[in-house]
């Protein structure tokens, strides 16, 4: 039997401080089988995928890769092995073509003939049912190309064991469908592939059995032909968990906020937001859906007063006056007292929420700090809302006074979307809110949008996942490469037909219009 | 159950990330730095000037604190360099990395030379020395600010800005000893009016003076709005764009009460101590005091220990120099290399270092090395 184990971890860990990322770890890989890694954000998937892959050493345990114990120091190391692993964020140059992105690094002692590999791309691109050309430049490329050159130049480097760190977070539905295609393809050529993920419909559509992983520990691998969502849930989280979003009905709504033709350009010169009209009602949460980077920042940051467009109009139409105010030229200051409050997630959560190295109660500072005339800050107001939210979204930190990078992921979002609610905002923005969070952290924060929508705030919510997009939320505005391509009822509506408005406005972001018909063949 | 094979091996050690320290434990690794810093120096000074260790350690902390006029002069240095510290510690607190504190802080010594080379005599000697105090921070702010304003408008890179600036403090210094001395020589006596009065002693006042700085700067960094709004722009401009902070108008305010400061520790060293001016009058503590500010990582009250500490070594060290004969590069060694040992040390705090597992123990002990040398 143990020829068909084409890698083992036995009794792996690893630790960061005090924080243990993996503990014993032991993972077994069989030869030409699908393997999906499930997890919740923090549990260690991508560290223990990292060790394998030669970027972190392991603290103690060993790993085999045919049966035979091997020390991975690097990822020169892995690839020696037949491992390779593609990254999240891709390692490409720019300016290369995807042949020379391919064989860069190689020192293999050959002559350097881009001929041919080129050939070789082309061949096993064909092999594998890839659409990519060797000679195309990375910069012209969408990002499920440069996806597919970063597979590539794995496969070109020879190798058997294939780790792909949440390949579809970047994708739309049908581009996930075509790279599972091809993840088919080479299971059936013999590879092994890892493939870590949180999505539970993608781990049933693709993977052959499922290793779960909890709070750094294996808690097992189970045949995917023999479980269900609900019990790969429970042994995610650890506990049964109601999957379930409230939707109650909008009630009252009237128009909050209205964006006419807003026009944008970046430091470049290309076009970001481009002719953005749509409306945000109160007692509504209005969806943002669209690949990353097709302008959901941009407009959030303009409505807020971080950025200015060019043209058009933000029309703020005052709960309290009746009055109606263009918001484009004023400084968030002045929109902020008008009650419009931007909880912005970036990618690096604390890079502009929240400032990590300060604690709770200086956070919870920054929106109030200013008021009255005296020269030195009260503690004594944020402490005690500090306090309250601590208590009330029940944030796990050993104190107020904790810096907020040492809380987790989850802890950190509840106190930025806390302080934001805490001001009793008429629009509340939130971008990407539950990113990095677990299960229940993500469930808390839908909870309080919806709570807020209840309250008659007009809420957005820039969202990636579909799923939940379509469950939240009551209308969905789908943006793609800066341009509004669907305003559509979240009740009626499925996000394979989101899919396509978020890659259907013109050619710079349309990868495979020619191929839209083959997008029902979503298992779920 | 496994052997050693002939396999590609398990590196020889890799460094592990370490949770925070107890104050008590990374205390412990400081000492042990300086003690393993103090050993070497003697092993050095045996080798080198083939003098006793015992006797070495001696004399260095005989130089630095052996009598009370050296306690004095101790504490007088160190309240000098702790002063241009001050003035650093806003603007690096806003990641603004001002290395132009030398420039300021001869600017304003020069402005309240000037002062008193052309009023001095003419009007009453406390509405002199007000004048001069005064000229001397506006100097300082100016000299710090321009590069503020430059930087808040078109981004220039500060460091160079603030470096270049040393120079033309430095320059307008000689041109003015010239003017003022038009004799050719390079010296301007010692200023007949100007002078702080003394109480208690010599050094009392800008002892005082010091300490008063220190506790303002503590509290305008940690509980005013202005010092609440210099940590957030230094920490995150996104954040502070993203709360409606004028990031321009931070940065431009803090630099200028960066060089203010320093201009008045320019006015204190012309007023209290020197009573003249040379294009070196500061010697070099503009550089310093960027290594105290750090060292106490940009908090004012652990600055006392770190420009006290600072000047101990310095002191100590040039009684070496004189004791044992050698050339004054010597003591610059011990010093640089105690240094180096501190801040060194910092990395042990931070992280640990994994040795490989011995292959004949198959115990999981874990060899751990606390403090490297």
């Amino acid at each position: 039997m143990s020829s068909t184990i084409a890698l083992e971890t036995r009794k792996v860990s690893k630790y960061f401080g005090s924080v243990a990322a993996n503990v014993n770890v032991d993972l077994t890989v069989r030869r030409g089988e699908i393997l999906a890694i499930l997890g919740e954000n923090g549990c260690g998937k991508t560290t223990l995928m990292n060790m394998i892959a030669g970027i972190y050493y392991p603290d103690s345990g060993s790993i085999l890769v045919n049966g035979e114990e091997v020390v991975i120091r690097s990822p020169k190391d892995a690839f020696r092995h037949g491992i390779g692993m593609i990254h999240q964020h891709f390692k490409l140059v720019d300016l290369f073509t995807a042949a020379e992105n391919i064989v860069l690094g190689i020192n293999d002692g050959k002559k350097y003939d881009i001929k041919d590999v080129n050939r070789r791309v082309a061949e096993i691109a064909d092999r594998y049912g890839f659409h990519v050309d060797p000679q195309k430049k990375i910069y012209e490329m969408s990002v499920s190309e440069k996806q597919t050159v970063e597979i590539l130049k794995v496969l070109y480097r020879g190798a058997d064991i294939l780790i792909l760190d949440e390949p579809s977070a970047v994708l739309t539905p049908q581009e996930t469908n075509k790279l599972f295609d091809v993840l088919r393809r080479m299971r059936e050529d013999g590879k092994s592939i890892l493939i870590i993920t949180h999505k539970l419909h993608e781990v049933l559509a693709i993977s052959d059995r499922v290793a779960v992983l909890r709070k750094g520990e294996h808690i097992a691998t189970v045949e995917t032909a023999g479980t269900t969502e609900s019990e790969l849930t429970e042994m995610m989280v650890g506990k049964k968990v109601e999957l379930n979003i409230e939707r109650p009905e909008p009630k009252n709504t009237c128009d909050r906020l209205e964006v006419k033709d807003l026009n944008m350009t970046d430091a470049d010169g290309i076009k970001v937001l481009d002719k953005v009209s749509f409306s945000a009602r109160s007692g509504e949460i209005l969806g943002i859906a669209g690949i990353a980077g097709s302008g959901q920042r941009e407009l959030l940051e303009s409505i807020a007063g971080l950025c200015h467009p060019v043209t058009g109009q933000i029309i703020y139409h005052n709960p309290k006056t009746g009055e109606s105010e263009d918001l484009r030229d004023k400084n968030p200051v002045e929109i902020r007292e008008l009650g419009v409050r931007l909880s912005f997630v970036p990618e690096d959560r604390l890079g502009m929420g929240l400032v990590g190295n300060m604690d709770i109660v200086d956070n919870m500072m920054l929106r109030s700090y200013r008021k009255g005339h005296s020269l030195f800050v009260d503690r004594k107001k944020p402490g005690d809302l500090a306090n309250k939210i601590v208590d009330e979204l029940e944030v796990v930190t050993p104190g107020t006074h904790t810096p907020v990078r040492r809380l987790s992921g989850g802890n950190v979002q509840k106190v930025l979307v806390g302080r934001e609610i805490a001001a009793a905002p008429t629009v509340l923005m939130a971008a990407y809110p539950v990113r990095g969070l677990d299960i229940n952290s993500s469930y808390t924060i839908y909870n309080l949008l919806t709570k807020q929508k209840e309250n008659g705030v007009a809420v957005i919510f820039v969202g990636e996942d579909l799923d939940v997009l379509v469950e939240l939320c009551d209308r969905i505005v789908v943006l793609c490469a800066g341009r509004v391509t669907g305003i559509l009822d979240a009740r009626n509506t499925t996000k394979e037909e989101i899919g396509l408005l978020m890659t259907s406005a013109g050619e710079s972001c349309a990868t495979d219009n020619d191929e839209k018909e083959d997008v029902g063949g979503e298992n779920n | 159950m496994k052997t050693t094979e002939k396999r590609s091996r398990e590196p020889l050690f890799h460094v592990v990330k370490r949770d925070a320290l107890p104050w008590y434990k990374a205390m412990l690794i400081r000492v042990i730095a300086v003690a393993a810093a103090v050993l070497l120096c003697s092993l050095l000074s045996i080798v080198m000037i083939e003098a006793n260790p015992f006797e070495f350690v001696k004399t260095l902390v005989d130089g630095a604190v052996g009598s009370e006029r050296r306690l004095w002069k101790l504490a007088k240095d160190a309240a000098v360099l702790l002063c241009i510290s001050l003035a650093v510690t806003p603007a690096f607190r806003m990641k603004f990395w001002n290395i132009g504190a030398e420039g300021q802080t001869l600017i304003g010594a020069l402005a309240s030379v000037a002062v008193a080379v052309y009023l001095g005599g003419k009007i009453p000697e406390p509405a002199l020395l007000v004048l001069m105090a005064i000229a001397a921070i506006l100097a300082g702010a100016i000299w710090g600010g321009l590069p503020a304003i430059f930087k808040a408008k078109w981004n220039t890179n500060e460091t160079l800005f603030t470096l270049m600036m040393n120079y033309v403090a430095s320059g307008l210094v000689a041109y003015f000893l010239v003017v003022w001395r038009p004799s050719g020589g390079s010296v301007l006596g010692r200023l007949d009016f100007g002078h702080l009065p003394v109480i208690f002693h010599e050094y009392f006042l800008i002892i005082a003076i010091t300490i008063i700085l220190t506790a303002a700067v503590f509290v305008y960094l940690h509980y005013t709005k202005q010092g609440y709004e210099i940590s957030v722009v230094g920490e995150s401009e996104n954040t502070a764009r993203y709360i409606g902070i004028n990031v321009s108008k931070v940065i431009i305010r803090t630099m200028i009460v960066s060089g203010a400061i320093c201009g008045l520790a320019g006015f204190l060293i012309v007023g209290a101590l020197d009573h003249s001016i040379t294009a070196t009058t500061v010697g070099g503590l503009g550089f310093t005091a960027i290594m105290v500010s750090w060292l106490a990582k940009f908090n004012p009250l652990i600055m006392i220990g770190t420009s006290v500490f600072i000047t101990f070594l310095n002191q100590g060290s040039s009684q070496i120099s004189t004791n044992f004969n050698v050339d004054s590069s010597f003591p610059s060694m011990i010093v640089g290399v105690v240094l180096f040992f501190i801040i060194g040390c910092e990395f042990f705090i931070g992280y640990k270092v994994k040795f490989r597992e011995s292959t004949k123990s198959q115990s999981q002990e874990v060899v751990e090395n606390e403090s490297d040398s």
